[in-house]
């Protein structure tokens, strides 16, 4: 029986590794990775592949040998003729695919996370630094637990009674207007929203909503109402308290210094 | 055409097209010359702007100045082991090291000089600014500089005469060398770090300055009492060092030099230095190994790129530890700007950073495997090499992989997600799961190397195959510890993460590396040598390795350069003295990474010159008939 080639092998391996980001991971495991990405891991194992192959000459050398077998060698005639026919097919296909106007615009152009002022302020009352500022409540924590608990329990009111409608009835950002939303609404039980930020940021985002985004970073296009036109200082207050009640997830402190 | 070439000679040609590129200069700078710019804030500078005259002249001094303060540090530990070794190649390694750096020392200077004239020139207010608050620590910074230069003059001439039984003179001189060195960067450092951090901590104040702040704070805040301003205050809380509506400076020049990242962007630098010093000198030899005509050469060179590369990688190791240093400092200092730096305007930089550290560790490893091809009898360790190359490619996978990935997908892509977030890959996009793989391929690094030494040797301990199982259970144990460190890391607050969990990784990982080195040393103490290593016999690619690695470095360091200022956005220094000038906006990723493109090609442009007079200059000393004329026929045929 011929052995197959190393060049078959590698070959191999980088179809079946796209299969595996493509179907397997992207639609048996977890739903669909961006293409972009699927990109980015595709040529990291190719270049997993050439490191492997030439690392060692007389590897590399078994590894380009089908490749200069047919490009030279008169036996390949044919391969070579499918190959100049196929390349520049493939080309034009994948040139064709890119350029094609195509009803599938381009992502949210948007920063992942807003830079917030310096100066936290409510209505035009300066609350104090942004670094600072801590939930006027939450040393009922410890303090009272019993005033904590109502705290939170006015923040469960402020919720259902304004947000849950896009952040959702479990805080997963799935409320009712959210397939309507672009971007979507935060989804808080991600754990890489509450636990990387100051409760003083989420009382920036929500006072000030999307008109209150920075001018870095557009366009947000974010549908969040400037909620201190309709909320008081403490009931925001209370609805971040009842945010990393429910979801049980702290927010970003940073030790003594703040 | 033989009728124009009589008219217009090459000569000619050249001379009016030089008259032509002369007069469009000359058009391109009149025009900043008739504006009365005596009192001016900020004054252009022809062609290419002020922000990138400057950008390009900083970034050139800071790489040659990174070269020249890295080199010497090697250079003069490679000399003792030289010494204490009786072996000579080391101290011909060294000496050829000192020589790179006395090349490259002037172009520093000089770079220097024309930076300050381009300061002078172009920012005279945030320089005025600077210099009043740092004007001591000027006159320090030249009073350095006289003893740096003056110290390698004598470091370098003096090497032939201070053998021998002057020898720990001549290293003496190094070591103060490299004491000049560090001082001269450290100096220079309290200057940028005090743009983007101009505060420090409660507990380093003075009480002059302490009270200085509470009255300048009780006058901003009149309803305030004294008691009620310091409620809350704790030693580590920050407090800036200005006046926060007249900009006027409150405290020492001490309190300014110690502020928030001073000392992390030291040893950042530091270690920096030494993995880019390292890889320099890796790419030096690559090049001298590529057109080596001997036989010796080839092996001389080999040498030199194996321990240039080797201590580029001992760089390279610590250097993200110091970078999350530097990190968490920052957040510390200013959590809008933690957030500028990895949620939001720069954020897609560092996603770049991962790639390019990527190449940084998958290169030095390959260069590693490829060196251990000319060594005899390390072929057994041939069959652990694709599982290395795996989990290398893997941790890079999760580490490059962005959290958010609404830039970079479509909106069906999108809807499929459910969000920006991919409910899965999302994860690895957290910090960490970014801090564990880091610390996985730190440990794969480290076992590449192991295999590198151990390679032609056999151990002859009693213990040898308990050893082994012991060195593997600890690499186990270490990698498993991290990961679950890592999952731990998901649930538990930010602020144990980043102050708990993360330096226990990091120990982790160095912990493995120290236990596994002194205990792989006793091991191979009395080990025999069953294969040789044929230096000289590297391929050729494993060469092209190692300068893409200085390449790579290179650029990382402009690109890092350039989010280290950006941070401060539309401030020279950060909240105190604001940017009015045309070019007070944050330039985008994509123009920055031209800008570090354009200054990496004139820095390797500059440095393959300095090498290129070094080479001139040998061969100009070589006799007439090479020494090495017979090994060259033989290796030619």
């Amino acid at each position: 029986m011929k052995r197959i080639s190393l060049f078959t092998i590698c070959f191999v391996i980088f179809i079946a590794c796209w299969v595996f980001l493509r179907f397997v991971v992207g639609g048996v495991i977890s739903v669909p990775i961006p293409g972009s990405v699927i990109s980015m891991y595709m040529g990291l194992v190719l270049i997993a592949i050439l490191v492997h192959v030439s690392v060692e000459d007389s590897r590399f050398k078994e590894f380009i040998r089908p490749i200069h077998e047919t490009l030279v060698d008169e036996n390949r005639r044919v391969r070579r003729i499918i190959l100049a026919v196929l390349i520049p097919l493939l080309l034009l296909g994948y040139t064709y695919t890119n350029i094609a106007q195509k009803a599938n615009p381009p992502g949210d152009p948007r920063d992942a996370h807003p830079s917030p002022p310096l100066e936290l302020t409510y209505k035009d009352e300066v609350i104090g630094s942004m670094q600072d500022v801590e939930n006027p409540h939450r040393h009922y924590e410890k303090d009272d637990p019993e005033k904590f608990k109502s705290h939170v329990e006015n923040g469960r009111r402020v919720y259902y009674q304004n947000c849950f409608y896009c952040h959702g009835d479990h805080l997963d950002g799935k409320g009712h207007f959210a397939d309507a939303l672009n971007p979507l609404p935060a989804n808080f039980q991600d754990p890489g929203i509450i636990p990387n930020f100051q409760e003083s940021f989420f009382f920036w985002r929500i006072s000030k909503g999307g008109p209150g985004l920075p001018a870095s970073g557009t366009p947000w296009n974010s549908a969040m109402p400037i909620w201190e036109d309709h909320l008081t200082k403490e009931e925001i207050w209370d609805v971040i308290l009842f945010l990393s009640d429910y979801t049980g997830y702290p927010y970003r402190t940073f030790g003594e210094g703040h | 055409m033989r009728c124009c070439s009589s008219l217009i000679t090459k000569k000619r040609l050249y001379f009016i097209l030089g008259f032509m590129l002369l007069g469009f200069v000359l058009l391109a700078v009149v025009p900043a010359f008739a504006q009365d710019m005596t009192d001016a804030e900020y004054r252009p500078f022809p062609l290419i702007g002020s922000r990138n005259a400057a950008w390009i002249a900083a970034q050139l001094h800071l790489l040659f100045g990174s070269f020249i303060l890295g080199v010497p540090m090697f250079a003069v530990i490679i000399e003792f082991i030289g010494w204490k070794t009786k072996d000579e190649r080391y101290d011909r390694m060294a000496k050829e090291f000192i020589k790179l750096c006395m090349g490259a020392f002037s172009t520093t200077a000089l770079l220097g000089g024309v930076l300050v004239f381009i300061l002078v020139w172009c920012y005279p207010k945030v320089l005025s600014k600077l210099s009043g608050i740092f004007g001591p620590t000027m006159i320090f910074y030249v009073v350095l500089f006289f003893g740096e230069t003056f110290t390698l003059y004598l470091y370098s001439y003096g090497w032939d005469k201070m053998q021998g039984r002057f020898k720990w003179i001549h290293l003496s001189l190094g070591v103060l060398l490299n004491i000049w060195g560090t001082a001269i960067m450290f100096v220079s450092n309290t200057w940028l770090t005090y743009q983007t951090s101009p505060a420090t901590m409660f507990g380093k104040l003075s009480d002059k300055t302490k009270e200085a702040w509470i009255e300048n704070s009780l006058a901003q805040n009149p309803e305030l009492t004294r008691a009620e301003l310091l409620e809350g205050v704790t030693d580590k809380t920050v407090i800036p060092l200005h006046n926060e509506t007249t900009s006027e400076f409150l405290g020492t020049v001490w309190e300014a030099v110690n502020n928030f990242t001073w000392m992390p962007v030291n040893i950042h630098r530091l270690i920096g230095n030494i993995a880019f010093g390292g890889s320099i000198v890796a790419a030096y030899a690559a090049f001298r190994y590529l057109v080596a005509k001997t036989k010796e050469d080839k092996a001389h060179y080999d040498w030199m790129g194996y321990n240039g590369n080797f201590i580029a990688l001992c760089g390279l190791i610590p250097l993200p530890f110091a970078g999350y240093w530097l990190g968490r400092e920052i957040y510390m200092f200013n959590n809008t700007m933690g957030i500028n730096m990895m949620g939001s305007l720069f954020s897609w930089l560092f996603i770049i950073q991962a790639v390019m550290i990527g190449v940084l560790f998958i290169g030095a490893n390959y260069y590693l495997w490829s060196g251990m091809g000319r060594i005899q009898g390390a072929e057994i360790y041939a069959r652990y090499r694709p599982y290395m190359i795996a989990i290398i490619v893997i941790c890079v996978a999760i580490w490059m992989t962005p959290r958010t990935l609404s830039k970079i997908s479509s909106a069906s892509e999108l809807s499929a997600m459910g969000g920006s977030n991919h409910p899965h890959l999302g994860f690895f996009g957290l910090m960490t799961a970014k801090n564990t793989v880091v610390n996985i391929v730190i440990l794969t690094t480290f076992l590449s190397f192991l295999f590198y030494r151990r390679s032609g040797k056999t151990p002859t301990a009693s213990w040898k195959g308990l050893g082994n199982v012991i060195i593997s259970a600890i690499f186990f144990l270490g990698v498993v510890s991290i990961v679950v460190i890592g999952i731990v890391g998901f649930v538990v607050p930010t602020d144990t993460r980043v102050n708990v969990l993360t330096p226990w990784q990091v120990l982790v990982a160095l912990g493995v590396m120290v236990v596994v080195t002194i205990l792989d040393i006793f091991l191979y103490r009395k080990a025999t040598t069953s294969g040789t290593i044929n230096w000289g016999e590297m391929t050729e690619r494993s060469q092209y390795v190692l300068i893409l690695l200085a390449i790579t470095f290179t650029s990382l360091m402009g690109l890092m350069g350039y989010a280290r200022s950006g941070l401060r956005e539309g401030w020279h220094i950060f909240g105190v003295q604001k940017d009015t000038s045309v070019d007070a906006f944050t330039p985008a990723l994509g123009d920055a990474v031209n800008m570090v493109s354009i200054i990496m090609v004139i820095f390797f442009a500059l440095v393959g010159f300095i090498f290129w007079l070094g080479l001139w200059g040998d061969k100009k000393k070589q006799p007439a008939v090479p020494i090495e004329a017979e090994a060259t026929a033989e290796s030619d045929d």
